[in-house]
């Protein structure tokens, strides 16, 4: 305990000197490497359970190491369940009386303790790379990258930047109507969809359309759906950026908040049954956790044991509420254990320990046939959306802050470089490549036709029903009889 | 009670093969099996029992289901199909809709029941905003026809405002969805396969005053009603009375009455509006 007591406070104090001059949102949370992290787990759980100790202070062994010996060595320790419940849970005596109740036997206690509102420490924050993309050294924990799968993820990062802009650019000229960007979230929405299987099954909320991108959905197919064309696979139905692809696994986006949560748990049930090696990623915001099917989708994941991995980009708001006014508890993670979840929290803005950790969290919702919690802290860079101005509620230093010093692509394309997979040529070529393949996606779609009035009406249920059909005819000659008053661009 | 019921039995299906396809096709060839009289909550026992037995891909769950359910309609499910096709769920209806509609979009058929209509309303943002709105917003990518959401609907002579809501009203302006109400254990069994076999959500409201009350015969055998079809019940030139469900039996006694002590000779046409599509 000591031992862990020096060591870590030494770490923290290495890495808040280092890395972090300003705390997250709420308060200072603790970038920690998994060095530390498996540490403290062991000490804890050494305090509460004799068993324990064997095996997980096995854990002390890595330390020092060598850069050889790290990749060898045993990885997604974090995958190992941490077992601080035991402490609240199990007797450390026999002879103590307990109650048989249902779900397990509880021991008595003469003392009045209530458990408290929040651990002395907020829950620490796994990552891989520093603020300069530099491999934490002594941290063995991470899933390794192969060049490829690198260059792609970071070439997907920059194209989910471009396409941002220039949509968001194309919205303020009113070429669109709306647009939300993931700026300051590119890494999330890249590491996590490849650390997935193309079987997995994602229910996204709305802001990531990079796991659609990695997938392969093209540009040209993200910007029919913007413009509403009749090549939007959405037959040009919803607001822009509700993307979907049956093709993809990607359940269309809808607008209310949180709906997707107990759905995932009904899409990894069904993956369940079919004994699919496959789960469920749902993902959802800090705002969204405040909602009741927050609560349904976790608590039915875990009773039915379903595999779904639910992703909580954790950005400090939602919209204009600030985190400090959304829940009191220390952020996402700790939520899962009140639901029987494993849970771990990640920086979203490391894409080597978002990759890793979603790996792990993969291998274990398939092979345990459960849930498991990814809180990843982030910051939205962005505006909510373009209708909303966020310097009117939050500090354009904070903004600025996280632009740039904890910038989540330039933070990758350092370890990329550093290991001699990216050059500044292909850089420019890689951005000037992709702004010249949006613009002339941009100007495909724009000139591609709407769709034709008829799907207005269909697709409401398998068949048009008589009511349906009545109504498509009064409109047809409503149109007819003031085609000025109707867009000249929907074929009637 | 079951004189009102006497003339039913228009439609009586065949058979279903296993795996069948979702359609919103029903069997309409006369056939002459065994029948047995059963009340209305049987009926839509022997309906789950068909369907689970018809399709491997459908599963039953809500509050309470396991054991057989607090009005008994799901009695003796799960020792036949086994606890993962048939089982408990948490208590909270926006999770029992929510789940079902990720089960139907696997392409299973989810029959979800809601204990009382009274309690739908947590689930009304997942009917109306996603399992209505799933097929219309992926450009019919996806959709949950398969999801059938069971619930005990109306007054059972107690109960009030918590215990006696007839909600069906809210549901029938949501396009998107179907909205099915039987009038009788006939009708409930027959409706309820169509339901469930239809290839969009459907709430499917069940008279909880009728699932003892209401006993006639009930063809032992798989058969569907057809969906979006009114019934006429009692011809007649003068007035016209439209109702649905356990009202029916109550409005068939008052034409009954009504054109036996009326001074004036008049005569009323009774509907039946069994399922609504509302958009």
């Amino acid at each position: 305990m000591a031992i862990w007591r020096t060591r870590s406070s030494r770490t923290i104090a290495n890495h808040i000197r280092k890395c972090m001059n300003k705390g997250f949102m709420g308060g200072a949370v603790v970038n920690q490497s998994s060095w530390s992290s498996t540490l403290q787990s062991c000490s804890l759980s050494s305090l509460s359970s004799h068993r324990l100790v064997p095996q997980n202070c096995s854990y002390l062994h890595p330390l020092p190491c060598n850069r050889a010996t790290l990749f060898s060595l045993q990885r997604f320790k974090s995958s190992v369940a941490e077992r601080q419940l035991d402490s609240f849970f199990s007797s450390d005596s026999d002879d103590e009386q307990s109650l048989d109740f249902p779900g397990g036997k509880v021991t008595y206690t003469t003392e009045m303790n209530f458990i408290s509102e929040s651990s002395h420490k907020r829950i620490p924050c796994y990552r891989v790379l520093d603020d300069d993309g530099e491999l934490i050294i002594m941290d063995s924990d991470f899933q390794q990258v192969s060049k490829e799968v690198a260059v792609k993820m970071y070439s997907d990062m920059v194209t989910l930047q471009i396409m941002d802009n220039i949509f968001y650019e194309a919205q303020r000229q009113g070429r669109i109507s709306f647009y939300m960007t993931s700026a300051g979230e590119e890494a999330i929405n890249i590491a996590s969809a490849a650390a997935l299987s193309e079987e997995d099954i994602i229910l996204p909320q709305y802001r990531e359309p990079g796991v659609l991108l990695w997938r392969g959905f093209t540009l040209q197919e993200f910007a029919n759906q913007c413009f509403g064309n009749k090549a939007d696979h959405g037959k040009g139905r919803q607001m822009p950026i509700h993307y979907g692809s049956k093709e993809h696994n990607f359940f269309t986006i809808s607008s209310p908040i949180g709906t997707q949560l107990p759905q995932a748990a009904g899409i990894a049930y069904s993956l369940k049954m079919d004994n699919k090696k496959a789960c469920a990623v749902s993902y959802i915001g800090d705002g969204g956790t405040s909602e009741g099917d927050f609560h349904a989708g976790l608590n039915f994941a875990a009773v039915m044991e379903a595999p779904v991995i639910f992703f909580c980009r954790n950005n400090g708001w939602a919209i204009s509420t600030h985190v400090s006014e959304q829940f009191r508890s220390d952020g996402i993670v700790v939520k899962g254990q009140g639901y029987g979840i494993r849970s771990i929290r990640v920086d979203g803005n490391d894409a080597l320990a978002v990759y890793s950790a979603v790996s792990a969290a993969r291998e274990m919702a398939i092979n345990e046939q459960r849930p498991i919690l990814v809180e990843a802290l982030t910051y939205r860079i962005g505006h909510h959306s373009t209708s909303d101005d966020s310097t009117k509620y939050r500090a354009l230093d904070e903004i600025d802050y996280w632009k740039l010093a904890r910038n989540p692509v330039n933070r990758f394309r350092c370890w990329v470089q550093r290991n001699g997979w990216w050059s500044e040529q292909q850089e420019t070529e890689l951005r000037k490549s992709i702004r010249k393949q949006l613009l002339q996606a941009i100007q495909v779609a724009e000139k591609t036709e709407k769709p034709p009035l008829t799907e207005l009406f269909s697709d409401v249920y398998d068949h048009l029903p008589s009511n349906l059909l009545e109504q498509e005819k009064r409109l047809r000659g409503t149109i007819s009889r003031h085609p000025k008053d109707y867009p000249s661009d929907v074929s009637v | 009670m079951a004189m009102a019921l006497r003339n039913i039995g228009r439609r009586v299906g065949l058979p279903l093969c296993r795996m069948r396809p979702f359609s919103t096709a029903t069997c309409d060839v006369e056939n002459q099996q065994s029948a047995k009289s059963i009340n209305l909550y049987s009926a839509i026992n022997q309906a789950l029992h068909i369907a689970l037995e018809t399709d491997p891909r459908a599963f039953v769950f809500g509050e309470d289901v396991s054991f057989g359910g607090v009005f008994r309609c799901t009695t003796g499910l799960a020792d036949r199909f086994g606890k993962s096709r048939v089982f408990n769920t948490p208590l909270c209806e926006q999770g029992i809709v929510g789940f079902g509609i990720g089960l139907a979009a696997m392409g299973n058929r989810a029959i979800a029941e809601i204990q009382f209509a009274d309690y739908i309303f947590p689930a009304f943002d997942q009917i109306v905003n996603e399992a209505a709105k799933f097929r219309y917003r992926s450009g019919n990518q996806f959709n949950c026809g398969g999801l059938t959401i069971r619930a005990p609907y109306g007054a059972v002579g107690h109960g009030g405002h918590y215990h006696s809501q007839s909600p069906e009203a809210f549901f029938c302006h949501v396009p998107g969805i179907k909205v099915v109400i039987p009038r009788s254990p006939q009708q409930a069994k027959g409706l309820l396969l169509s339901c469930i076999r239809d290839p969009n959500p459907v709430v499917f409201f069940e008279p909880k005053w009728l699932y003892r009350l209401a006993v006639e015969e009930v063809p032992e055998h798989d058969y569907m009603l057809p969906l979006s079809e009114a019934e006429v019940i009692r011809e007649g030139t003068d007035i016209t009375l439209v109702g649905w469900g356990a009202q029916l039996s109550i409005m068939e006694q008052a034409c009954i009455d009504a054109e036996k002590v009326s001074d004036f000779h008049f005569s009323v046409l009774l509907i039946n509006d069994n399922s609504e599509v509302h958009n």
